[in-house]
């Protein structure tokens, strides 16, 4: 039996000195296999072509449509209605990331500067051939290093960060894993010592305080509290 | 003059980071550990009163040297005391780095932390309560400790507790510590990956449950304890019982009569 839900949105236009932040309720018919993102599709169309979201691929790969519902921060297109018995599902911008209008927040321009910063590419000096396989690596090892490369860059990890929203200067642990990711990857010829000049200080490694909600809230299941702990362990032994 | 560079600039003329961060971090949690571990030896050693007063004198005395001196030294335990001092001192340092030093970084996280319901990140908002504390309940204690080391006794403690009305404030200190200290712990298992394991979710989930097992228990111990204290304390100021000497000094006269 379908029941009736309520979404209360947080709206607001930075932009626009007329506008004040509030929140808008709508009422819709709850409908099966119902995820937010096909709620707030639904508001759009129907209700208010005002409400401003984030989304690209409605499957959980793209990583547009995080945002804070009832508190906690999860991706729009993978959050089921069902899953709130009350069917009151609260809403709010990813807090960390500059404020587009509503929901819909800048993640993509954080995370290009986030690539940057912790120099988010193999480091070699070997001339790469691309007409020849790359090296092999270990499978355990290439595994363990693949794994890391399936985030998706959403944000969540960012936004439920209480040192992130302290010190907006910190990395997150987004880039920590970028880092512990070529740390690990055999291709990449940085030391330590190279990892050290990326993230070696209190906007880095250092300034996490292992509150842990990156990992407890990552839609991607990433080992975050585990490869911190590696960076972290492998960067305070350097002498 | 690197120095005065390095400071200028934030990296050495070479362009390289400091490698100060990484030692500030890695002795934040060394002195924390130490104090979390040193708290729980502590608990053990002012608890033993709830045996027996002699029990809890015999372990003071152990503390003044009883084993190696004629006469207990109670310097030594003003020693320790002093060298526990600098190590929580240096810890208070440390930690204050993380503390929110603006209003805005407070509100953020208190809201944040309201929003997100999420364990870590609420008890690392007690954490930060009870290290604030702690700047002043636990320096106020080890100085008292320090300056008055020949006073630790069950006759001395006791008083200090009841005649001295000093327990409200060693409630709140007990409060800060077992808080403080156990999240502690519990967090430089999580920071540094010890007792990981192949599943770290499931072992956090674990060691979480541990913290808080033992957590109850130093608290239990602790008021326990307390309230013993207090409870000597009041039979003293009230002239129940004697001032405390240690059984092994009382001397035993027998009145033998004679019979003619």
């Amino acid at each position: 039996m379908s029941r009736t839900i309520t979404i209360r949105a947080m709206k607001y236009n930075p932009q626009s000195k007329l506008s004040k932040a509030h929140f808008a309720e709508y009422k819709l018919e709850e409908t099966d296999g119902m995820t937010l993102f096909i709620a707030l599709t639904k508001i759009r169309e129907t209700m208010d072509a005002d409400l401003s979201f984030d989304f690209v691929c409605r499957a959980g790969i793209c990583g547009s449509c995080g945002m804070m519902v009832n508190g906690k921060p999860a991706l729009a297109c993978r959050t089921l209605t069902k899953n709130f018995p009350d069917g009151v599902l609260q809403l709010m911008p990813m807090p960390a990331f500059k404020l587009i209008k509503d929901l819909s927040v800048d993640t993509g321009n954080w995370m290009n500067g986030m690539s940057k910063r912790v120099e988010s590419w193999i480091h070699t000096n070997h001339k790469p051939d691309i007409s020849k396989l790359e090296a092999p690596m270990e499978p355990k090892l290439a595994d363990e290093t693949f794994e890391l490369d399936r985030c998706i860059e959403c944000g969540i990890c960012v936004a439920a960060c209480g040192t992130k929203l302290m010190r907006p200067n910190f990395i997150g642990a987004v880039g920590l894993n970028r880092v512990a990711r070529f740390a690990m990857d055999p291709h990449d010829e940085r030391t330590d010592e190279d990892f050290y000049e990326l993230v070696g200080d209190d906007d880095g490694i250092f300034g996490c305080m292992s509150l842990v909600a990156c990992e407890d809230n990552c839609p991607k299941h990433l080992p975050l509290q585990s490869k911190i702990a590696y960076m972290r362990r492998k960067l305070v032994a350097l002498r | 003059m690197s120095d005065l560079l390095e400071g200028f600039l934030g990296t050495s003329v070479e362009g390289k980071k400091s490698r100060v961060p990484a030692k500030l971090d890695y002795f934040q949690s060394a002195t924390g550990l130490f104090l979390g571990l040193f708290m729980w030896g502590h608990m053990f050693f002012v608890s033993t009163i709830l045996i027996s007063k002699d029990f809890m004198y015999t372990i003071t005395k152990m503390f003044e040297g009883s084993f190696l001196f004629k006469e207990p030294q109670s310097w030594i335990v003003s020693a320790m005391v002093f060298f526990v001092f600098v190590i929580f001192i240096v810890h208070a340092m440390l930690g204050m780095r993380k503390l929110p030093i603006n209003f805005r970084q407070y509100q953020a996280y208190k809201t944040h932390a309201g929003m997100m319901k999420h364990d870590d990140t609420t008890m690392w908002l007690t954490q930060a309560f009870t290290g604030f504390a702690m700047f002043f309940l636990g320096s106020a204690h080890l100085l008292m400790m320090m300056v008055q080391a020949d006073t630790i006794g069950p006759y001395g403690s006791s008083m200090r507790m009841y005649g001295d009305v000093m327990w409200p404030f060693y409630l709140l200190l007990l409060l800060a510590v077992e808080f403080h200290g156990g999240i502690g712990l519990y967090r430089l298992c999580v920071k540094w990956g010890w007792f990981e394991g192949p599943d770290a979710k499931v072992s956090r989930k674990k060691l979480k449950q541990v913290k808080w097992l033992i957590t109850g228990f130093f608290l239990a111990l602790g008021l326990l304890t307390l309230a013993a204290y207090v409870k000597i304390g009041y039979e003293y100021s009230n002239g129940l019982v004697d001032k405390y000497k240690p059984t092994a000094q009382i001397e035993v006269t027998y009145d033998v009569k004679v019979r003619a």
